[in-house]
């Protein structure tokens, strides 16, 4: 059956040859390689679940009379969208469920960016020849925070209204076009003439995801091309990769994760409530709603907006919002452009120019490891920054005495984190045998009072790294004769 | 996909009684029993799904069993995949994908030579084809960026809230009205009260929301209500003063007023506002005072405003003065 049907596509395909390799194509096993699968399937379950979500939802800002299961929204006027997100909650079988597992993986997509995005830092996964795959995930990492934000916007609730007024704000901010910038995009003066709504569907359901595909399938294609990346180990050089194949072994894992993935993020849905809209109301432009905070991705913009002190330029007939413009334009701006630079910036100071696909393990690159951590700690303290109010209620404290708390510290700690995390990494690497593998020993005392030492038995990983890593090996009576050159087995050499 | 040589130089031979070829578990039978297990349990959990689904709508129940049919049915192919099938491990060479230098000279001499050789020997051609393309690229914007809304206007004299970032609907003699729609009197509200107002007509609107408040109890025939801030000493009446309720930081609405203090907060980034003296940015990131709004009072008891706002509500732009 399927030889029959194999020779039928290849004589108009030719795929065996390139299907074989593919098939035999060797994944690297660590834990850590795993994190951009998570990234990947719970982007398949976005997909999937906003699918659903767009046969209900109605991208309308035109006031309607509510008429739905939520009983406290009863004959009150309401936009469309608010309506159709209300009735997803309410009225449609199973859409809470899927409206809250679509809400939860994009804080799960999301959050396995990051620290995948971590991990292929902290071991140099990023230098030559994976530039661009570096690249192209930074720029995913990008539009993934955009349509995060423009998701959460649709429901067209008090909170995410609120977070859109921000929005409008922060564009009105760039000096020479903020004004006509906020205008376009709006339609004209905040809030508009409810045209933001359906275009920032078309933006989230479409555009947005279509480029997310396509660098999606770009960053796969290039992890085909340029081979995964492994962990220096015994039999394992720059120049080949040591681990289970495509198939069967990597395809089951990986199916077996996707499921998992998706189970997770279901299970999340169903027990943990997430952005319950109802609760919130319909925005008004003139209401507001306490101590809401926006999805986590977005609290580092948040949180420097808070710190920043009111310096607002004006003179020569015009305003420049700095207090706005550096904190949620250049600030981001900059982070971003560094990212997106990494590469090329430690290329320049290494003046490495070699190919690794080894990785490096973090305690030997301390100054990249430094860097990292500083990166790392900035994001947290400008993270706990968005929560000044929370943090003086909670503590007791003045806000004041918070506020210049973080004005201070944002700066300071995350370079106090790079002198240490220098110097950590300088110690670990001078210390015997740090991070391998320990056997315990086992003490043992006789009967005659007599103590002595035997290590223990050897762990199931133990013995497995013993093996020598084999080409896989295919079974001569599937191979026609002439292609195999080894008693049972051919080479396929690429 | 490089070639494949059948005359491949070095051989690995792998018999089938090879460790390689082995399944990583040390008793398969007991892995492929625990396998087994959980691909029936998630199994039964998505048969539990579809009963749930026609019996009710009860979304733990629904998370319960799909996710869990998942999450066992998952385990058990990764257990599949990880203790029983052949361990390995398996290698594979790494190719270089890099082109020789001879190829990729080859490729220089066709842009630079083959392609000099057409543009240069018509330039003209060249030339006119960057200006159409760029001409393209040019007018193609128009409708892309111009046609997504109208321009802010220019002139400070237009009043559609619409299409200028300086106007609002507040004028000479607006009446002050709830966003419901019903007239604000003086005796309405007592002191520590606020309320959010609107011009009659523009209910709801966002350039015009503001907050109106009372500071103290004055009768019309007290002596008159004198606000601190200089130049503003009779902007006030009865007792209320009446400020823009869009923070002029990022145009939230400063929506909590703190009575004991006389401030008024904004929950977005905390910005404070002092009420008695003209509501100066006291802390935050909140640049400007919250421009004000001249009250009086009309012969029936109403609040009305003297005038519109002084200035352009909100945040800063750049067009701003
Ligand atoms: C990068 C990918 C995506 C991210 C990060 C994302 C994120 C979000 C978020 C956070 C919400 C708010 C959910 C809520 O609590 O109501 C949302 C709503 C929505 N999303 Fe997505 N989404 C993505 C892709 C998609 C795709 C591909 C579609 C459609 C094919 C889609 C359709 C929708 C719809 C219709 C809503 C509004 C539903 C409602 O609010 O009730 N999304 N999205
Ligand atoms: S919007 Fe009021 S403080 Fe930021």
């Amino acid at each position: 059956m399927i030889d029959s049907s194999l020779r039928w596509v290849d004589d108009r395909l030719g795929i065996a040859k390139g299907g074989r390799t593919f098939l035999d194509k060797i994944f690297p096993d660590h834990w850590s390689f795993m994190l951009g699968e998570i990234a990947l399937y719970s982007f398949v379950v976005l997909l999937g679940t906003g699918v659903f979500l767009s046969l209900y939802y109605i991208p309308s800002a035109h006031e309607i009379v509510y008429h739905g299961g939520y009983l406290p929204l009863q004959g009150q006027k309401v936009s469309e969208a608010y309506a159709t997100s209300v009735g997803l909650s309410f009225d449609v079988k199973s859409g809470l469920l899927m409206r809250q597992a679509h809400h939860w993986s994009a804080d799960i997509f999301l959050g396995s960016i990051a620290v995948h995005m971590a991990r292929v830092f902290f071991t140099g996964a990023f230098r030559k020849p994976r530039e661009f795959n570096w690249i192209v995930g930074v720029t995913m990492l990008l539009l993934g925070i955009v349509n995060g934000f423009l998701g959460y916007s649709l429901p067209d609730d008090l909170v995410s209204g609120t977070g859109i007024r921000i929005a409008y704000s922060i564009i009105e901010s760039v000096p020479l076009v903020g004004s006509y910038l906020g205008f376009f995009l709006f339609g004209g003066n905040y809030p508009g003439n409810g045209i933001i709504i359906p275009r920032f569907y078309l933006l989230h359901v479409l555009i947005v995801p279509a480029l997310i595909v396509g660098l999606l399938a770009a960053h796969l294609g290039l992890l085909v091309k340029q081979k995964h990346t492994q962990f220096k180990g015994r039999g394992k050089t720059e120049h080949n990769v040591v681990g289970s194949p495509m198939f069967p072994t990597f395809m089951a894992k990986t199916t077996g994760f996707l499921f998992m993935t998706t189970a997770v993020t279901f299970i999340l849905a169903g027990f943990a409530q997430i952005n319950p809209i109802w609760q919130f109301g319909q925005y008004e432009p003139f209401q507001i709603s306490y101590a809401v905070q926006p999805d986590w991705y977005m609290g580092w913009l948040d949180g420097t907006l808070r710190i920043m002190p009111s310096w607002e330029f004006v003179g020569w007939g015009h305003t420049i919002p700095l207090e706005v413009l550096l904190p949620a334009v250049i600030f981001p701006g900059i982070i971003f452009n560094i990212f997106f630079a990494w590469p090329f910036i430690e290329s320049r100071h290494t003046r490495d120019l070699a190919y690794h696909n080894l990785l490096d393990r973090p305690r030997d690159r301390p100054k990249r490891t430094g860097a990292g951590a500083m990166m790392l700690m900035l994001m947290f303290m400008i993270f706990a920054a968005s929560s000044t109010d929370v943090m003086a209620n909670f503590f007791q404290i003045r806000l004041n005495s918070v506020l210049w708390f973080f004005r201070i510290a944002v700066p300071l700690i995350p370079v106090i984190t790079y002198f240490v995390t220098v110097k950590i990494c300088e110690e670990m690497g001078g210390a015997e045998g740090i991070g391998k593998r320990k056997r315990p020993n086992v003490v043992h005392r006789s009967a005659s009072g007599e103590f002595s030492t035997v290590p223990a038995e050897a762990r199931p990983g133990d013995g497995h790294e013993e093996l020598e890593a084999v080409p896989v090996p295919t079974f001569i009576d599937m191979v026609p004769a002439d292609l195999a050159t080894g008693p049972g087995i051919r080479r396929v050499m690429r | 996909m490089s070639d494949e040589s059948p005359k491949a130089p070095s051989l690995t031979s792998v018999s089938l009684e090879d460790p390689h070829l082995q399944p990583y578990a040390k008793h398969p039978g007991r892995a492929e029993a625990l396998a087994a297990a959980a691909m029936v349990i998630g199994f039964l959990g998505f048969i539990g799904f579809g009963i749930t689904y026609w019996i009710s709508d009860q979304t733990q129940w629904q998370a319960a069993t799909l996710g869990g049919g998942m999450l066992a049915l998952g385990a058990g192919v990764i257990a599949w995949g990880k203790y029983l099938m052949a361990q390995g491990p398996f290698v594979e060479e790494r190719h270089e994908f890099h082109s020789t230098e001879a190829e990729r000279d080859a490729m220089t001499a066709a842009i630079v030579e083959r392609g000099g050789m057409v543009v240069q020997r018509r330039k003209v051609l060249g030339g006119l084809f960057a200006l159409g393309s760029t001409a393209m690229g040019v007018v193609i914007a128009f409708p892309l960026i111009r046609s997504l809304g109208p321009k802010p206007a220019a002139s400070r004299q237009v009043t559609n809230t619409d299409a200028s970032l300086f106007a609002t609907n507040w004028k000479k003699n607006s009446q002050l009205v709830t966003a419901e729609g019903r007239i604000v009197k003086v005796a309405d509200l007592d002191v520590g009260g606020v309320l959010t107002v609107f011009p009659k007509g523009h209910e709801g609107s966002s350039p015009d929301q503001t907050i109106l408040i009372r500071l103290a109890q004055i009768g019309p025939n007290d002596p008159p209500f004198q606000l601190e801030s200089p130049g503003r000493t009779d902007w006030g009446v009865q007792g209320y003063v009446a400020y823009s309720k869009m923070c002029t930081h990022l145009g939230c609405p400063v929506g909590l007023y703190q009575k004991l203090t006389q401030q008024l907060v904004c929950p977005c980034h905390q910005s404070i506002f002092n009420v008695a003296s003209g509501c100066v940015p006291e802390f935050g990131p909140a640049p400007r005072p919250l421009p004000q709004l001249p009250l009086k009072v009309d012969a029936f008891g109403n609040l009305q405003s003297q005038s519109g706002y002084h200035q352009a509500i909100g945040p800063g732009f750049w067009e701003r003065p």
